[in-house]
């Protein structure tokens, strides 16, 4: 087989799956934070993914997707079985762990899972975790159980209400920092949509906590080579794929990584189209 | 005109004028993405190899930075014997079909052609092509020599002109050759860089097949510095480890709006359209703003490459904005002809100090100075001072930033023993050998952004270097 087996797939909410595939090499050296670039087939776009999880002795790597776009949607789309072309990495820094005493793990939809892997190191490190992990609806609460293993609480929150607290993480948040727990909380570790980690940052920057936030601009390479993933960083440009993903929330420049975002949202639109045209012909001649 | 007639003289072969490359219209080619230089026909080839007055003391030669044997090569051609051409080509130079199109002639082998005193130069560089193309179509495929197997296990780091190469010659030598390459697909800046319309891409295929064919293994998508450190290759029963990761980080110019949507640095631009395929969007997944009018920064071959690029993807206006004036640019002579035909306009002798963006965050324009030149700086080009209260505007919707390359840390970063320069470049020993034993380096990582031929070299000395290593080992 060309590439790299899928070996299991596992829908989490309606359009968020989580797969396993074969990446021995990855698996063994892989640090929690950071991430991979595949590519599905030959043609296809290079898409950045942060891995979720990994079992080096079975020699595979989880990664957890939500089809928002054509290649995540394709993605997501494959069975066990099938294979996808190129997978590289481990790419970018590994997050920074320490001894705490206490952290708040926050994710946002799936940024849950980028944040998951954080969560159980800084678990195995001796800290005690609290995670917070919103959804839009109760589908899109994930991971819970996952984390209830090791984190000594895990709040859920919906925007709709739907599941566990009505509302936006931040308030979960800041009831937490508020109820001065023991150990205090030293450090927030905060992956989700862009204006939920700017809302955290913003939140907890009174406080004066240490807090961290994983970025997602557009890559190409992820090995320092285009500048396309360039973030303004404490008034610095960095290269999020090398000097990134996670930065120092209370320096990042969110507003320009959200504008940056948009940069090919029209495209990203007709490609959308014609897949689905294109898949919806595939199902009519069959 | 042919051979049997006898020998030339001297003064019939100076009555011949340098032939003309054979080449697509400009308005045809700036469409598409296809190969500008249609090739000489063997008859034009011939013609243009009795225009050699075979010197006694071929100075071309001294031009060549690998020492390609010019004037025999030449002699060759002119007889027709295009076969041993080629052979005698590869002696020296791996890949005549790489540089036959992107040397820098007119400053190597065809600066120190003594017709070129009083006249044209020898076309060197579009014979050595009309060479390599015609072996590439010859049915026969061309025997190589391979040594023994020595079962020794050598690893190249990069896929670029230094690494295949380095890879080419240490096979044929009998070892055991796996190439490590970071990006899905071989060849380095041949592939991600240097664009289709000036270096077809299925010449570099064939290079990499010949590869192959002699045992090369390559590995893509595996990142020396992340998927495995040069310890762990060694750990892995690898003996030596050629370096040749180029020099790929790009420069911005730092000034404000540099992060604005539609300003690239020229790596990811041509990447995008080179490597991803982004001019064939939808039909390929990645995307690229097709730019109404386009500015490119810098007087390069990246420039130009870039700026012919955007004019292909169908820009009104495409423009090089270059702070010194044409005299200095360093791109290959051809490119800028080329580009020049293709209705590229040139705004020399400007700086850009702003790039100015929409209320949605779009590029809409740059502030530029206008500058003259002064006294000479170390590079010895007139340094470009800036004329004060020239401020000018111009209208730009998308942003090439094509004004050099430095050293990616990636791979020194994750290797604390390899010695680097203050520049971040590996530092070498006169055999390519670094501060770490066993691991060689050259190419672009060691000699900052240089040429395909002078990386070549870089390779094949390295090859030399490492055989010699692995026999006292
Ligand atoms: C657009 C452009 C146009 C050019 N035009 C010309 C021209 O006309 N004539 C000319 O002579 N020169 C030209 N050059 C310069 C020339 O291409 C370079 O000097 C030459 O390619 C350098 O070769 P190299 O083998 O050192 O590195 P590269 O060609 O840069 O290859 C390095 C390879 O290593 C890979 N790599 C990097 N890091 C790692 C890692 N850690 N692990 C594994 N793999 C890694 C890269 O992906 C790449 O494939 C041009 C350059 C560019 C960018
Ligand atoms: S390799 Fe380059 S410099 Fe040498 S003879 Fe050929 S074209 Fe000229
Ligand atoms: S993705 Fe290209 S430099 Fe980060």
């Amino acid at each position: 087989m060309v590439g790299h087996e899928i070996v299991e797939k596992q829908v989490l909410a309606p359009d968020v799956v989580s797969i396993r595939l074969r990446a021995p090499q990855i698996a063994r050296v892989r640090k929690p934070g950071q991430f991979i670039i595949l590519r599905i087939s030959e043609g296809g776009e290079r898409l950045p993914l942060t891995i979720a999880d990994a079992d080096p002795s079975a020699g595979t790597i989880r990664l957890i997707v939500q089809a928002v776009g054509k290649t995540t949607g394709q993605l997501a789309s494959l069975e066990p079985g099938q294979a996808i072309r190129d997978v590289v990495g481990p790419l970018g820094r590994p997050t920074h762990l320490d001894s705490f005493g206490h952290a708040v793990c926050i994710g946002g939809g799936v940024g849950t899972a980028v944040v998951y892997p954080i969560a159980k190191a800084l678990a195995e490190l001796g800290n005690k975790v609290t995670a917070i992990i919103g959804g839009r609806t109760k589908d899109y609460v994930l991971l819970e159980q996952e984390l209830s293993r090791f984190a000594q609480r895990v709040i859920p929150t919906t925007d709709d209400g739907s599941y566990g607290q009505k509302g936006f993480v931040t308030a979960a948040l800041k009831d937490v920092l508020d109820s001065s727990p023991e150990p205090p909380v030293k450090a927030i570790y905060a992956v989700g949509p862009v204006p939920m980690m700017k809302a955290v940052s913003e939140l907890t920057r009174p406080y004066g906590i240490y807090t961290v936030v994983s970025l997602n601009p557009i890559m190409v390479d992820g090995t320092g080579m285009c500048g396309g993933c360039r973030v303004t960083v404490d008034g610095q440009t960095r290269f999020a794929c090398v000097d990134g993903p996670e930065f120092d929330g209370h320096l990042v420049d969110f507003d320009e990584l959200t504008d940056r975002l948009t940069t090919y949202r029209q495209a990203e639109a007709r490609a959308v189209q014609r897949y689905e045209n294109h898949t919806c012909k595939l199902k009519d001649e069959s | 005109m042919s051979s049997n007639t006898g020998r030339m003289t001297a003064k019939q072969r100076l009555a011949i004028e340098r032939q003309k490359m054979p080449e697509r219209s400009p308005d045809e080619r700036a469409k598409d993405f296809n190969e500008v230089n249609l090739g000489f026909t063997a008859e034009l080839a011939k013609l243009e190899a009795t225009r050699c007055l075979q010197c006694k003391k071929p100075t071309c030669m001294d031009g060549c930075p690998v020492g390609v044997d010019i004037k025999k090569f030449l002699e060759l051609v002119e007889d027709g014997d295009f076969l041993a051409a080629a052979a005698l080509m590869r002696q020296t130079n791996s890949l005549p079909a790489l540089t036959g199109r992107v040397c820098p002639q007119e400053i190597q082998c065809e600066a120190e052609c003594v017709r070129g005193v009083k006249g044209e130069p020898v076309a060197v560089g579009h014979l050595e092509r009309f060479i390599a193309d015609y072996e590439r179509a010859a049915s026969e495929p061309v025997n190589v020599e391979v040594a023994p197997p020595t079962n020794k296990k050598v690893a190249i780091v990069g896929s670029g002109p230094a690494g295949l190469t380095a890879a080419a010659d240490l096979a044929r030598m009998g070892h055991d050759l796996t190439v490590f390459e970071a990006f899905h697909a071989p060849g380095g800046v041949l592939v991600y860089g240097i664009p289709e319309f000036r270096l077809p891409k299925k010449i570099v295929a064939a290079e990499i097949e010949n590869l192959k064919k002699l045992g090369v293994k390559i590995e893509l998508n595996t990142i020396i510095g992340r998927t495995y450190t040069l310890d762990e290759l060694f750990e892995n029963g690898f003996k030596a480890i050629f370096v040749a990761n180029g020099a790929g980080l790009p420069v911005f110019l730092g000034v404000p709006g540099e992060n604005h949507k539609g300003v690239y640095s020229a790596n990811e631009y041509l990447t995008r359209v080179n490597l991803m395929g982004a001019y064939n969007f939808p039909n390929c997944d990645t995307p690229i703003m097709r730019g109404r009018q386009v500015a490119v920064m810098g007087g390069g071959n990246v420039a130009m490459d870039s700026v012919r690029t955007a004019k292909r993807l169908g820009a009104e206006k495409a423009t090089i904005v270059y702070r010194r004036s044409e005299r200095e640019m360093p791109a290959r002579i051809e490119e800028v002809h080329h580009a020049r035909d293709e209705g590229i306009i040139f705004e020399m002798l400007t700086n850009p100090i702003r790039i100015l963006g929409d209320e949605n965050g779009w590029v809409c324009g740059m502030e530029c100075l206008h500058m003259e030149l002064g006294e000479p700086d170390e590079s010895g080009r007139r340094r470009p001072v800036p004329i004060e209260g020239s401020n000018f505007t111009m209208d730009t919707d998308v942003v090439v930033v094509a004004v050099g390359a430095r050293a990616n840390p990636l791979l020194s970063g994750a290797t604390p023993d390899l010695k680097i320069n203050k520049w971040g470049y590996i530092e070498v020993d006169e055999n390519l050998q670094t501060s770490i034993p066993g691991v060689f380096a050259g190419g672009d990582i060691v000699r900052g952004s240089a040429t395909v031929i002078l990386a070549m070299g870089d390779g094949r000395q390295a090859a030399q270097s490492i055989d010699n290593y692995l026999k006292d080992g």
